[in-house]
């Protein structure tokens, strides 16, 4: 579904993945955890085709397409999501005009009609109402005014709305208190498929109890330097990203 | 490259040239001969056979402005104007005066439909059956009106709407009371060339009591080569009364600039309230500045009466140049000014703009909303006056501007003036000057939308606030143009 193949990419003259590989299959749930400034957020920019990096070498495939040339808008209606650490504010724009034109644009893509607006706030009252978001808060301007936990349920709801191939959650966590964190986590286990994967990017093991992971990366100095399995999150969570950053400068 | 870098590059090829009402039609016209001087204005006043008074008045208005300087004050520019190379007067050949229907020229028909503006009152009122609701249109096709509609269900509640000129002719005595009580011939270089050579334009009159049944239109086109509109708007709500009145503008591309200096008088007397709207789409000349029309517009409302409301609500995308301050003089206690603005600029667009609220009477107040963007090498500067009178007891204003740049090539300029002569007022401003950030256009293309859909959406956003004002009909219209008018700004 996707495959990263020894991507490297740079900001300015600072390098930051440095050769970083990695195959998500469709189904597949993956967990990257990594230090700060291991390269984490930059990631998920670069896969989502955020024009401040540069892709210096590598290859990313979707579906067994490049990526790399296609524009934001192109990769968005090919199946990528990324859920935003920091959901930005857009003034005056209702959520739900928002999300209406979002729709939309994926659907024109696809060569579908847009749809009514019964069909749509049908659509959307199903997503929405899972996520304990209010019709209320779709009509304030997208993200304005939105509390920490308010703006992640947005995100997962827009996610719900376009029906991604790959999601990829940047610090979906950060934020939340524990409560926030459990309606997130069941908005993201309600979308897990067969045909959907996750790349779930996170500081602390703690959102992976409740979003449990197939297979955990960590990810250092632009590289995967481990692989495993959950109780990979439990030892880092226990013992620290030390040992394996030493690993990886070694 | 960041995403607004990339808008810059695009912005750099813009293509203004997709102006859409850059059609000319080809109407055979009858010209004054170029140049400006008495006799022009013996010429243009007979053509409309009109009163002594009036041509007198003109006559006035025309000794005056011949010692008049053309004011440099405002942040434009351009190549002087030879006042002596233009026509004054322009009409379609086959219209001595606004007829009925039938008898209109269909080519002149055509113009209009081109425009997306219905003018068969049986069309409109299929659109009536579909849930629109009608509104009555004067047609100002260079220096005439070639048509007005639904005269005859206005007339029945006694509002007159016609032509300016017909208005002369049929209710002098209301435009004699009134032509010129708000622009005094003597106000300012435009006013004073506009009270000596004015064309058409509308006129309004509802009477006492009287709330206006239907939103009235005015559209103005400028067809021929080298002339200028001079267009004269009186709108008259007597105790009251209450009106809401659109104009509409566009103009063909053409490589010469075209000149359009407009007086707009506006009267509300005792608890009367008028409500104003523009979307003036002149064309505003090509990528590297060529052509374009030179708007040149003095409005003003005069809250004469006590309880009396005037508000301005404004869409500006087009025209070079726009050199436009609808003001209101809030004369009568207890009276109300709004002004609420979108001025879009891209290009090579130059835009000042802004309003002057004039307390006057005790316990008045004002409101200023004004959205500037600028896109692509443009200039727009909002400057704007609120004075208050020593006698202004209680007066309050609020002001807000807010500027929007798009790309890094143009400039937003905020110019606030504010005087007061009395203790008690109170007078507000904020203004912010933001940008579009490449972290909102990110998020707008993470989520699939195409980068000229994110521009729009996101400026649709800025101007909210004062698209809310329009009267709902030219809502969705103006939503549209502010997409078209960005067009090219990214791409």
């Amino acid at each position: 579904m996707l495959e990263i193949k020894n991507l490297h990419a740079r900001i300015g003259d600072r390098e930051i993945l440095k050769g970083l590989t990695l195959t998500v299959n469709p189904g597949e749930v993956h967990a990257i955890m990594g230090p700060n400034g291991a390269g984490k957020s930059t990631l998920s920019y670069i896969l989502a085709g955020k024009e401040d990096y540069e892709v210096t070498e590598g290859e990313v495939l979707l579906n067994g397409e490049s990526i790399l040339d296609l524009e934001p808008n192109e990769r968005s209606v090919a199946g990528l999501f990324l859920a935003f650490q920091y959901p930005i504010e857009i003034p005056g724009v209702a959520t739900m005009t928002f999300l209406k034109a979002a729709l939309n644009a994926h659907r024109k893509a696809k060569g579908q009609d847009e749809l009514t607006t019964p069909e749509f706030m049908k659509l959307v009252k199903g997503v929405s109402e899972k996520l304990n978001i209010t019709s209320e808060m779709l009509r304030r301007p997208v993200n304005v005014g939105f509390s920490g936990g308010e703006k992640k349920r947005a995100e997962i709801m827009q996610m719900a709305l376009l029906q991604p191939s790959i999601c990829i959650l940047d610090e979906t966590d950060s934020g939340l208190d524990i409560d926030a964190l459990k309606v997130v986590a069941e908005g993201v286990n309600a979308l897990r498929s067969p045909d959907r994967a996750f790349v779930v990017i996170t500081h602390y093991q703690r959102l992976l109890d409740h979003i449990v992971p197939d297979i955990v990366h960590v990810l250092s100095d632009g590289r995967i330097v481990r692989t495993g399995g959950p109780e990979l999150a439990l030892d880092l969570e226990k013992n620290g990203y030390a040992a394996y950053v030493a690993d990886a400068a070694a | 490259m960041a995403a607004v870098k990339e808008t810059v590059d695009q912005v750099l090829s813009i293509d203004v040239d997709k102006y859409k009402y850059g059609f000319v039609s080809d109407i055979e016209s009858d010209l004054a001969p170029k140049g400006l001087n008495e006799d022009i204005v013996r010429f243009i006043s007979a053509k409309k056979d009109e009163p002594e008074w009036l041509t007198e008045w003109r006559l006035e208005a025309l000794r005056r402005w011949q010692t008049m300087e053309e004011p440099t004050w405002a942040r434009v520019d351009y190549p002087p104007i030879d006042f002596q190379d233009l026509h004054y007067y322009a009409a379609p050949k086959k219209t001595t005066g606004p007829k009925s229907l039938d008898e209109v020229d269909p080519a002149l028909l055509d113009t209009y439909k081109k425009l997306g503006i219905p003018l068969k009152e049986q069309e409109i009122l299929a659109g009536v059956e579909k849930g629109e609701r009608p509104v009555a249109v004067d047609a100002v096709f260079d220096s005439v009106s070639v048509v007005t509609t639904f005269k005859a269900e206005l007339a029945k509640h006694g509002v007159i709407f016609c032509p300016i000129s017909e208005a002369v002719r049929t209710h002098p005595e209301l435009v004699r009371k009134y032509l010129g009580s708000v622009v005094p011939i003597t106000d300012n270089f435009y006013a004073t060339l506009n009270s000596a050579v004015f064309s058409d334009g509308s006129f309004v009159y509802v009477p006492k009591g009287v709330r206006c049944p239907m939103e009235l239109s005015t559209y103005f086109r400028i067809n021929e080569k080298k002339t200028g509109q001079f267009e004269r708007t009186l709108i008259i709500a007597d105790e009251g009364a209450y009106v809401s009145y659109l104009e509409g503008c566009t103009a063909p591309s053409r490589d010469e600039n075209q000149l359009h200096a407009a007086v707009v008088e506006l009267i509300a007397l005792d608890d009367a309230e008028i409500k104003y709207s523009t979307v003036q789409n002149w064309y505003p000349g090509d990528s590297e500045g060529k052509g374009g029309v030179f708007n040149f517009v003095t409005k003003r409302g005069d809250c004469r009466g006590k309880n009396a409301k005037i508000s301005w609500t404004q869409v500006e995308t087009g025209s070079a140049i726009t050199w436009k301050y609808p003001s209101c003089i809030l004369r009568g206690d207890n009276s109300r000014g709004e002004f609420y603005s979108i001025a879009i600029s891209n290009g090579r667009q130059q835009v000042d703009s802004g309003t002057k609220m004039i307390h006057l009477g005790k316990n008045t107040s004002s409101k200023i909303i004004s959205k500037g963007i600028s896109a692509g090498r443009s200039s727009n500067t909002y400057r704007g006056l609120v004075s208050v009178g020593r006698k202004a007891s209680g007066a309050r204003n609020f002001t807000n501007c807010d500027s929007l740049l798009i790309g890094n090539k143009c400039g937003a300029h905020t110019v606030p003036y504010i005087e007061s002569k009395n203790a008690s007022a109170i007078v507000e401003h904020e203004a912010t000057t933001s940008k579009i950030s490449d972290d909102q256009l990110f998020y707008c293309l993470q989520r699939g939308l195409p980068q000229e859909e994110a521009i729009a959406l996101i400026v649709n956003g800025f101007v909210k606030d004062v698209l809310q004002q329009l009267p709902m009909e030219f809502m969705v219209e103006t939503q549209k143009l502010i997409g078209i008018s960005l067009e090219g700004s990214v791409g």
